[in-house]
């Protein structure tokens, strides 16, 4: 029984998304529904991380069937904090949406697929089949597809078309990659791939099938030359939306990258300076992006990018410490980053605009929610103790004792422009003096709702702030989490003898 | 498409058709077949019915939406696939068999059930997209 404890998240995600299903008509249902479901859910993804953090590595052959010829699901403790984090932003994300989301927009199944997205974004983590990985990728392409068009907006339909492109050519060329390795190895269990892939006697074609791998991932996580889809959607759509996608869904390719060059390829000097160059472009991008923003969800989306790129770089690294530094920025970013995007679309409902320029004068009208959205924001800037500032003493030893000195100069400046980005966006909208903004008309803002209805919103970023503060301030614990992940990914005899039964 | 010839075929078509869907449904676990052809062979049948009959007509003939059946064909599926992990302690999935094959059908396991849940879900999917293209249209 201890074994299924690994799918109970999963699959409760599965069972809320049926049964809200059949509450199709009545949206009021539904988000009662979605918001208990995805509490009891966090509950079962602590046991599950409790599990994992005192006995280790967990396995669950599905079907019965044994390890190289089944479908493992393994949660190992990377897998297992993820699918926590992943929780965490699903209660606050329904708490959020059963509010902002109006009934215009829910009675298309938008909580049904919210939590279909959820399962998807799980069943990625805990999965030890290359191919079954490709196969969650795509459910939570469709679901988050279905999530950016519910609504049908012009702007919606543009953004979801750039996004769905790019993303299937993603999935396709994940896909030949993963046809290349079977034709190579004849298997798709990972921890069996990365024995045969050692007895390959073709290297050459094994590092060109890293490479397409890269490139799938590198389109999905939004790197360098392949991030022109995100800016260009993640605006769009509803904030609570939004919040979804920019703290998960650029972190599955990013968790998917570690995955694959850890677990199944050895590296290469090539690879290496591949990553290296990558990861200074993309920080170097998103942060020039970043400077030139008005509108405030576009800001964010390009902060994305640049954040995107202190992981790569710590992957390029390739130490323990340097994983240390990429797994902590990753636990931090997914949080901080959902969060933001809850704070942009609050100023939404309490100004109506996403336009800095029109913005202004939040701190003289509302001091003390100001005082709240500042600690999303001045988290994501690191300003100790806040929790962006302790995964880059991380990144930054490893760059010192690896010799990557213009990695680290990139993560200064990546920070510094960050820093210069927020402290724009304060000084815009919360201590400029406000102009009049007339709300357009059926506005639903935020000083029109319900108390119980503000208290949700002001609850859900409160308490993805409370766990970027934990992060902050008990950043001991989740440095002793993340240099535990980092050993079992340089480790990965671990993983092999859990999966594969060896001992 | 209003001729006398379809509009007669199609309402003896429909059963045949829908017969033909449930034994593709039930050969398909060591035969070609199963519940995602079954699906769409039984969904061809309602198409055929409005092609023939018009889109009313086949509404009232099926009484619910088809999109209830999406719900019931996941949760049917879900349960198959819960069964083993709750009933036996096996892993999620695990085929569980009667010892006995039934009369006309042959063994049942949860396989089956499973099918059962995928052809509910694309008889589903199917008819609400094509309902829903037709209606616009």
């Amino acid at each position: 029984m201890i074994n299924s404890i690994l799918l109970y998240p999963l699959l409760f995600h599965f069972f809320v998304a049926i049964v809200a299903l059949f509450f199709w008509r009545d949206t009021r249902i539904q988000r009662v529904i979605s918001v208990a479901g995805s509490i009891i859910a966090l509950f079962l993804s602590i046991l599950l991380f409790r599990e994992v953090w005192y006995n280790g590595i967990i396995t669950m052959q599905s079907g019965n069937w044994k390890a190289p010829f089944g479908i493992t699901m393994v949660a190992d403790t990377l897998s297992a904090t993820l699918v926590l984090l992943t929780n965490i932003l699903g209660v606050a994300i329904a708490i959020y949406s059963s509010t902002s989301i109006i009934s215009e927009r829910a009675k298309f199944g938008y909580f049904p697929i919210f939590h279909l997205l959820l399962m998807g974004l799980t069943g990625a983590f805990i999965t030890g089949d290359i191919f079954n990985l490709y196969v969650w990728f795509e459910v939570i392409i469709i679901s988050s597809f279905v999530l950016l068009t519910i609504g049908g907006e012009k702007p919606q339909i543009e953004g979801a078309v750039k996004y769905f492109t790019l993303n299937i050519l993603a999935s396709v060329i994940f896909l030949t990659a993963i046809a290349v390795l079977y034709g190579l190895t004849g298997t798709l269990n990972m921890a069996d791939l990365r024995l045969k892939i050692a007895l390959v006697e073709n290297q050459s074609l094994v590092d060109i099938a890293a490479l397409i791998f890269f490139i799938g991932f590198g389109i999905k996580s939004a790197v360098f030359p392949l991030y022109f889809w995100l800016p260009a959607s993640y605006h769009t759509p509803p904030a609570a939306v939004s919040a979804i996608f920019g703290g998960l869904l650029t972190k599955v390719g990013v968790y998917a990258m570690i995955r694959v060059f850890t677990l199944l390829f050895e590296r290469s000097e090539f690879l290496d300076n591949l990553l290296i160059l990558v990861a200074v472009l993309t920080i170097l991008s998103g942060a020039l992006g970043a400077l030139i923003q008005n509108n405030i969800q576009k800001l964010f989306s390009y902060l994305i990018i640049c954040h995107i790129g202190f992981m790569i770089a710590g992957l390029a690294m390739n130490t323990t410490v340097a994983f240390t530094g990429t797994v902590f920025y990753m636990i931090h970013d997914i949080v901080v980053k959902a969060n933001l995007f809850l704070v942009g679309g609050f100023i939404y409902r309490l100004k109506g605009s996403y336009s800095m320029r029109q913005l202004g004068g939040l701190y003289q009208s509302h001091p003390k929610l100001s005082l709240l959205l500042l600690i999303p924001l001045f988290s994501l800037v690191g300003i100790p103790p806040l929790s962006g500032f302790w995964p880059k003493i991380s990144l930054i030893t490893a760059g010192l004792t690896t010799e990557n000195y213009l990695l680290i100069a990139f993560i200064i400046f990546g920070s510094f422009v960050t820093l210069l980005v927020i402290a724009k966006l304060w000084s815009e909208v919360f201590w400029k003096e406000s102009e009049p903004i007339s709300f357009k008309a059926n506005f639903k803002s935020f000083h029109s709702m319900k108390k119980k209805e503000q208290f949700s919103l002001v609850f859900a970023i409160a308490l993805l702030a409370f766990v970027s503060l934990y992060i902050g301030f008990g950043a001991e614990h989740i440095q002793n989490l993340s240099s535990r992940i980092a050993t079992e990914l340089t480790t990965p005899q671990l993983y092999l003898d859990a999966v594969l039964k060896t001992k | 498409m209003k001729t006398l010839i379809l509009k007669t075929a199609s309402g003896y078509l429909l059963p045949v058709l829908l017969l033909f869907s449930v034994f593709i449904l039930l050969r398909g676990h060591y035969l070609p077949g199963g519940g995602f052809v079954g699906g769409l062979v039984a969904s061809i049948a309602f198409v055929l019915h409005a092609f023939a009959n018009g889109l009313e007509n086949t509404k009232n003939l099926l009484r619910i939406h088809p999109g209830f059946l999406m719900p019931f064909g996941l949760a049917i599926a879900f349960i198959s696939g819960l069964a083993p992990m709750f009933l036996y302690d096996l892993p999620f999935l695990t085929g569980i068999w009667f010892d006995e094959p039934l009369p006309v059908i042959g063994m049942v396991g949860s396989a089956l059930f499973f099918d059962t849940g995928v052809f509910l879900v694309v008889i589903g999917v199917t008819l609400t997209i094509i309902f829903t293209i037709s209606e616009s249209a």
